[in-house]
């Protein structure tokens, strides 16, 4: 059905230093997965980048052929998918997978090969007898193990995940959370990790970003995005969790569905659900303040608002910095993305 | 079509999200309206897909053609009333038969004959693999066993020696006995395309909660299982109908139709008896030739533009520069 | 093992004893069966909700399909309201049960027909459950049901076709469609698991007030424990296809007295919680369960095994009120608790 062009993901920029673990939290329709195939250059017609772009190491990645993009792809850039069981093949041995992506890369060394075979699998815990395994035979967290390990092939600098452990039992989702925070901290490689569940990342990301209908909504340390949420929808989203520990409160979620990014509202996205709704915010569409460092897309943060909150009168137009051009001509799905410098 | 929800990118598809619930603006049918409704949005996907366009006037033209030969063609195809093998003139617009009939005429009434075994080939086969491959699939068992076996046997056996043969037991029967023929040879294939299209769906929650509710067997192939499979019945139709037209004119060609009926088959027929290509008259052949070519075409036309409606993943990519940086 | 019953005397309102199922898996040839569920004996009262978590293979989902009545039980027996399940025959008998005890799917997309009106469903299910109603009638009930559940204008939202809805929004429809048949148990199969977080609690309130105004008991059946002490009053934890603890949730909660229950319940994060990296987050995962050998089924991943969890599979035991655990060790110093993780 025909409804027009629709902006999966609307002026999202950031930087990603070297070693640095970013998580991107979101529900469905925030567009946290097509930022994540556009970081990797994977989108596939009908989806394409329209604006902004995308600097690995300080080269830009659109517009790279194939076969450029082939040679960074799981040397210094690598994915990690959400269920292995799609993305592993099913009718070769572990083995066999990463013997061709080595070689895919001009490895050709039979003993460096299985060595390093060996090692990935026991670097997350995996018994490297099970290079002869094949994917059906492991269990679940056992394959998302070993997809890890693939990952870790060449040490690459980045590495992308897109939901990983969302295929997994709690116990095999928190073991396999402490083995890659331990890998990232013994390899030192950067991670943009995609998740729809806060908590997953609360103990292991530096910064948090926190998407809604396409764009981003807060931005800052995971620190302060849990402590003091500023955006309505962040601080919605964490209430959402009931706790097992604590007294038990009646909550309330977030009631209603994100808008249809084919049409997008004027205003705000987030307006029609939100619980802070102010009149302006059906009819501006907010910026990303900065709030003491973290950035929230929200009108209760402008600095005309925030004045006008300590003041009685309310201020009835729209606030003054709320120009909202997104990078770059219509329909812009932009990210930015540079790895530090270590040359 | 259900859409992912639970993150999983089957495509990375900018529009895998829920549609907002604005109470009162309904995305989709209006209550009351829904035959209308469909119609309409047919129409804009034909609109909008090239391949759909061309399929749908080509196969209109034939459709037209079929309907109401009079208006095209003034001549009896069956009279030979005129000088023979005369070429191509503003009075006979594809010049005359060696028998003296006038080719256009013979043309255009012959697309009754292969529009109706078309529609009928393409009706019978696909309503008998319909009931077959999805009984099969949802009954599952001893039922899917025998009914599995029978189709493999007709798969496997080569389908047009089996024509011939029965073709030539029946010889002179016409179109009817072709259209018998045809049906009872060719419903294999796309029984079994559906039974695999059915056993997929198998698993889908809603029948199972159709069977929770208590639903007759019966009732759910046939009120929840069938109607979500439309699209892929209507595939199986233009694919049986193109087939039909294929075999049909073939066995006209070799000459186990009746050779005397209006049709593209015979035309060809009488033209490889009469030379016709050697003999100065190449539109007897071409002619005949080029209208199954089309006819076939617009039929595999709608097949594919059909898939590209459905799944907008397949839609053919306009290659723009990419900006850089 | 049995559950002492929960009901304030008197039978409770659906009962398991020693329910069984076992799959065959493998080629025809094969003898090797799947123990999805084994020995399962559990009691559900009126009016409360039921949480009965486990993780995947743990046979929660098994045992939600047994007591609709898809598949048939390889031994043990379901009692409802006293009378044994296996008994109802005729289709009218089993109509009757279906409706008493009518499931809710897991995946919002694909337990509707997209083809049809969302007032499709619920309709032939008053048309074939409470055939005493006319035509006008059922599609009043329609209404009334879809109001309770939140979904207004009824009248409306049933002209809609499944697309138009949001997931939260088809999960409900689930509710109404299984209310409309006036059930005294509703199954419910992981209903928010494929739901926005954010969308999750609607429905968790839903059920809530279903159990409260409209007097349902519901089977809640989930892998997260966080969501099963929001609503549930009692909590049953399977592991393996077998019962490893069960009693109020708080109290499960508060002191899990299974060292499966504890380990589950260390492994969840909690945003407000400080990470605890010092617990043994524990390698292993639960056993596909084919051909087991007597003994627990948690003994290769338990801290604590002895000599007897190899050899005698341990029955839940009563260890404090109405809190029970399968557990050797647990039972041998019932006074005290024992810390596995």
């Amino acid at each position: 059905m025909e409804r027009g062009a629709v902006r999966a993901v609307d002026d999202v920029s950031f930087d990603l230093a070297a070693g640095e673990f970013i998580g991107v939290v979101g529900e469905s329709g925030c567009g946290k997965s097509t930022l994540l195939f556009a970081i990797a250059q994977l989108l596939a017609p009908p989806a394409a980048i329209t604006g902004g772009g995308v600097t690995f190491r300080g080269q830009s990645m659109v517009g790279l052929t194939d076969r450029q993009l082939a040679a960074i792809r799981w040397k210094d850039l690598s994915v990690v998918m959400q269920s292995a069981m799609n993305a592993l093949n099913p009718v070769t041995s572990i083995g066999t997978q990463f013997k061709d992506a080595m070689r895919a890369h001009g490895v050709t060394s039979k003993a460096e090969i299985a060595d390093r075979s060996a090692e990935v699998l026991r670097m997350v815990g995996i018994d490297p007898l099970h290079l002869r395994s094949y994917p059906h035979q492991l269990s679940g967290g056992m394959r998302q193990r070993s997809m890890i390990a693939m990952a870790m092939l060449f040490t690459p600098e980045l590495v992308i995940m897109d939901e990983p452990t969302s295929a997994l039992d709690v116990v095999a989702q928190r073991s396999l959370m402490v083995q890659i925070k331990e890998l990232q901290e013994r390899l030192g490689f950067a991670i943009i990790f995609v998740t729809h569940d806060m908590s997953l990342v609360r103990h292991f990301s530096h910064r948090l970003m926190v998407m809604y209908a396409g764009q981003v909504a807060e931005f800052g340390t995971t620190e302060q995005v849990f402590e003091s949420p500023q955006h309505p929808y962040s601080i919605g989203l964490m209430e959402a969790f009931p706790s097992i520990r604590g007294p038990r409160v009646p909550l309330t979620g977030i009631p209603g569905s994100p808008p249809d990014l084919a049409r997008p509202p004027a205003g705000c996205r987030f307006a029609p659900r939100c619980p802070q709704v102010m009149d302006e915010c059906a009819g501006t569409a907010p910026p990303l303040y900065d709030v003491a460092g973290v950035q929230v897309r929200c009108l209760l943060h402008a600095p005309a608002a925030a004045a006008a909150a300590a003041s009685p009168a309310r201020a009835a137009s729209t606030s003054p910095a709320a120009s909202t051009s997104p990078a770059a001509g219509p329909g812009t799905t932009s990210s930015h993305d540079s790895g530090g410098a270590d040359e | 079509m259900a859409l992912p929800v639970s993150g999983i990118p089957t495509a990375p598809d900018p529009t895998g999200q829920l549609p907002a619930t604005v109470p009162g603006s309904a995305a989709g049918g209006q209550p009351g309206q829904p035959a209308r409704h469909a119609l309409a949005r047919m129409g804009r996907a034909i609109r909008s897909n090239r391949k759909a366009t061309v399929g749908t006037i080509l196969l209109a033209i034939f459709v037209f053609a079929a309907l109401f030969p009079g208006l095209i063609a003034k001549d009896d195809p069956g009279a030979d009333a005129y000088q023979p093998k005369l070429g191509i003139s503003t009075a006979h617009l594809l010049g005359t038969t060696a028998q003296g009939q006038d080719m256009w005429a013979q043309l255009v009434w012959g697309t009754r004959d292969v529009m109706i075994i078309a529609f009928v080939v393409g009706l019978a086969a696909t309503g008998i693999a319909v009931l077959i491959g999805v009984a099969a699939a949802f009954l599952g068992g001893l039922w899917d066993g025998s009914l599995s076996l029978l189709t493999d046997v007709l798969l496997v056996i080569p389908l047009f020696p089996l024509l011939i043969i029965i073709a030539g037991y029946a010889h002179g029967g016409g179109t009817l006995v072709l259209i018998l023929v045809i049906t009872v040879t060719s419903w294999s294939y796309t029984a079994r395309q559906l039974r695999s299209q059915a056993l997929s769906l198998r698993r889908r929650d809603f029948l199972e909660a159709a069977r929770v509710r208590g639903e007759r067997r019966l009732y759910i192939i046939v009120v929840e299982i069938i109607p979500t499979m439309t699209s892929l019945i209507v595939a199986a139709f233009l694919t049986n109908a193109l087939y039909a037209v294929l075999f049909a004119s073939s066995l006209q060609f070799i000459g186990l139709g009746n050779p005397n009926t209006q049709s593209w088959g015979t035309m060809l027929y009488w033209a490889q008896n009469e030379a016709a290509l050697q003999t100065g008259q190449p539109m007897w052949a071409l002619a005949p030739g080029a209208c199954i070519a089309a006819l076939g075409a617009a039929f595999a036309l709608l097949n594919y533009a059909f898939d590209e409606i459905g799944n907008p993943a397949l839609r053919p990519v306009r290659r723009k520069q990419v900006k850089r940086g | 093992m049995s559950e002492p019953v929960s009901a304030p005397g008197g039978e409770p309102l659906l009962r398991t004893e020693n329910l069984t199922k076992h799959f065959k898996i493998g080629s025809a040839l094969s003898r090797l069966t799947l123990h999805a569920v084994d020995d399962v004996s559990l009691a559900i009262g009126g009016r409360e909700i039921v949480a009965l978590a486990g993780e995947s293979g743990s046979g929660k989902s098994t045992i939600a399909r047994l007591l609709a009545k898809l598949h048939k039980p390889t031994s043990g027996e379901i009692y409802f309201q006293g009378r044994p399940v296996s008994r109802i025959r005729s289709r009218e008998d089993t109509l009757r049960y279906t409706g008493l005890v009518p499931m809710v799917f897991q995946d919002p997309f694909s337990s509707i027909n997209p083809v049809h009106r969302i007032s499709h469903g619920v309709l032939r299910g008053l048309k074939l459950h409470r055939g005493e109603l006319s035509g006008a009638q059922r599609q009043a009930e329609a209404e009334r049901v879809f109001e309770i559940v939140g979904l207004s204008p009824a009248g409306e939202v049933l002209q809609r076709f499944p697309h138009e809805l949001s997931g939260g929004q088809r999960q409900r429809v689930g509710f109404a469609q299984a209310l409309a048949l006036r059930p005294k148990l509703i199954l419910a199969d992981e209903p928010v698991s494929m739901l926005d977080v954010s969308i999750r609690i609607g429905l968790l309130n839903l059920m809530a007030r279903l159990r409260d105004e409209e007097g349902v008991s519901i089977l809640y059946i989930t892998h997260d424990i966080a969501s099963a002490r929001y609503v549930a009053d009692r909590l049953i934890v399977m592991y393996a296809g077998q019962i490893a603890e069960s009693g109020p949730v708080e109290d499960v909660l508060a002191s899990p007295r299974h060292p499966y229950t504890q380990l589950l319940l260390s492994a969840v994060p909690d945003p407000r919680a400080p990470l605890d990296v010092t617990a043994e987050t524990g390698r292993g995962e639960p056993p596909k369960v084919i051909d087991p050998t007597p003994g627990c089924r948690f003994r290769w991943r338990c801290p604590l095994a002895i000599e007897e969890c190899h050899h005698v599979t341990p029955q839940l035991a009563e260890l404090a009120p109405r809190h029970a655990a399968a557990c050797h060790v647990a039972q041998a110093h019932a006074h005290t608790e024992v810390k596995a993780f």
